[in-house]
């Protein structure tokens, strides 16, 4: 890529036909670049197995079969899970995140622990442990069977981080606004819910964006839960018609979906803090 | 509006309410001080404003002006002393602080507007959430006040629509929709352009001559030589003199105040006398 040796020995006003201009020297790692890339694709082309490829990941026959449960049941859960999950997670972050604001130490102190707790472990064991392990230790049934435990599980997971989203937004709300809203009689709650809040979250909205598309991949870690053929979501669905049709095709199309939704989500995300940055609103 | 027994969300001139009349001071500041740490920047503030009356604190920075203020509406918890509100002590640990702050109006150097909110919504928010007012009363008083700071027609823009000279007045605009007894203004001009200084002292000498009491913090010397009653100079977290405009400005009678002034009023003569 570089020419620099012979710019090194070379004055500029002695040799100037063995100089490559800068134009030329662009075009000459241009054409580089792109050959390395047409000879990977040949290879990839020539070298693969294209048949056992269409046979077996993109089995037009196998795809066809898959709609429309694939959607009316598969996404339609993963969507449910997902919302329920989030919207779960946002109300218990948003006390937490008052929680580790408070005066109180005490509540200064759970709030931390809990954030601690459920952005450390891994989701999939929270999910077990509210699946298989409260159930099994305490003897009782969480509300809602199955649904409600996911609620319960991813929920707590995505509170975790929500939590520290939603305080460090209320952090960046500048200290002018308490004052100004508390100057006009207000106390703190009603300042809170009328000024610093709704700021804080126009703040917050890119990155709670981003948490929706972690969630709507994690739900499918609740594949490991004893769910009913009409429970299932899109992952578990996937896997249980590949093992069904013996194809892997239903897997592709599961994430395919997936992707559906991940895609625009990823897209309003740039957008929205592009607009931040503009300072929009 | 009229009829209202409390806290009336202000007519033009209404500073002469029950607890100023009968010589009791709007505001009574006695014994003051308030620390930082090991830093004390207040230390013992006597000072009365009385009903109608106009004081400006001018004063070198870190002279403790600004903080006085902010210990007048308890933004600032003082360390010690005592501050009465039209009879009402502030300080008390009994006093519901929130009810008193609605009776005084404050402006901060930085406008800080909400900015989520239109300028009509930014005045009409205390009165609605705070006064309880209906929807619809709450827009009327907002659109009344931004019309007296001369803002009529720019009821529905945002604060970063705005130029820091129309935020200012927005600014004092939603402390006057809360029926304030007494207005502090904390340098309401030193975040602004020089251009833009005038449309925001105009506001604040008309509401003045409607008979407002304003505690007014700023370094404007012919504002305060023209507007206000009574002018305080603080140096070093004590008052140090305070009269009548004319005299204090005029014919200080204390050293430090006189070379406050001389730096503030002729601050180029100043740089070459230092200089020499």
């Amino acid at each position: 890529m570089s020419v620099s040796g012979t710019t090194e020995t070379s004055r500029p006003s002695e040799a100037p036909r063995r100089r490559l201009t800068r134009r030329q020297r662009h075009r000459l790692v241009l054409g580089g670049e792109y050959t390395v890339f047409l000879a990977v694709l040949l290879a990839l082309v020539l070298l693969a197995d294209w048949g056992t490829v269409r046979l077996n990941l993109a089995n037009w026959d196998v795809a066809k079969q898959l709609f429309p449960d694939i959607i009316t049941v598969g996404l339609r859960n993963t969507v449910l899970y997902t919302l329920l999950a989030y919207a779960f997670g946002l109300v218990v972050g948003v006390i937490v995140a008052m929680m580790r604001l408070s005066s109180v130490p005490p509540y200064r102190w759970f709030a931390m622990a809990f954030v601690e707790i459920f952005r450390g472990l891994p989701a999939l064991l929270i999910i077990i442990f509210v699946g298989f392990g409260i159930p099994f230790a305490f003897s009782i049934e969480i509300p809602g069977g199955v649904v409600g435990q996911i609620t319960l599980a991813l929920g707590m997971v995505a509170a975790g981080y929500m939590a520290e989203t939603v305080r460090a937004g209320i952090e960046a709300v500048p200290r002018g606004q308490l004052e100004a809203a508390r100057s006009l009689g207000m106390s703190y709650g009603r300042a809170m819910r009328s000024i610093i809040i709704p700021q804080a979250f126009r703040i917050i909205i890119p990155p709670l964006t981003n948490e929706l598309i972690l969630l709507f991949k994690d739900s499918s870690l609740v594949l490991f839960l004893a769910v009913t053929l009409e429970q299932r979501e899109l992952t578990k669905f996937g896997r249980d018609l590949t093992g069904q049709v013996g194809n892997t095709t239903p897997i592709v199309v599961a994430g395919l979906c997936y992707l559906l939704i991940t895609i625009p989500l990823g897209y309003l995300v740039r957008r929205l803090e592009a607009r931040q940055r503009r300072g929009l609103r | 509006m009229s009829g209202e027994a409390t806290t009336t969300p202000a007519g033009p001139g209404e500073a002469a309410e029950p607890g100023a009349a009968g010589g009791t001071p709007m505001v009574e500041i006695r014994g003051l001080r308030k620390s930082f740490g090991p830093v004390e920047v207040l230390r013992g503030i006597d000072l009365d404003v009385a009903g109608g009356e106009v004081v400006c604190v001018i004063g070198p920075s870190g002279s403790g002006k600004s903080t006085l203020l902010r210990c007048v509406n308890l933004l600032e918890e003082p360390t010690a002393g005592r501050v009465r509100i039209a009879g009402t002590e502030v300080t008390d640990p009994e006093c519901d602080i929130d009810a008193v702050r609605r009776r005084i109006g404050m402006v901060f150097q930085q406008f800080n507007l909400f900015p989520h909110l239109s300028a009509q919504d930014n005045v009409a928010i205390a009165p609605r959430k705070v006064l309880r007012r209906p929807k619809h009363e709450a827009a009327r008083i907002a659109r009344e006040h931004l019309g007296r700071v001369g803002l009529g027609d720019r009821a529905g823009a945002y604060p970063a629509q705005l130029s820091g000279g129309q935020q200012q007045r927005v600014a004092i605009a939603r402390a006057l929709a809360m029926g304030p007894a007494v207005m502090l203004f904390d340098e309401p001009t030193s975040a602004l352009d020089p251009e833009l200084v005038g449309d925001v002292l105009g506001v604040m000498r008309k509401l003045a001559l409607d008979g407002m009491t304003m505690l007014v913090v700023t370094h404007e010397m012919s504002f305060a030589r023209d507007v206000a009653d009574r002018v305080v100079f603080m140096d070093d977290g004590v008052i140090v003199e305070q009269g009548p405009p004319a005299k204090l400005i005029g014919d200080p009678s204390h050293d430090r105040t006189r070379a406050f002034l001389s730096r503030v009023l002729h601050p180029t003569a100043t740089a070459t006398q230092d200089g020499s």
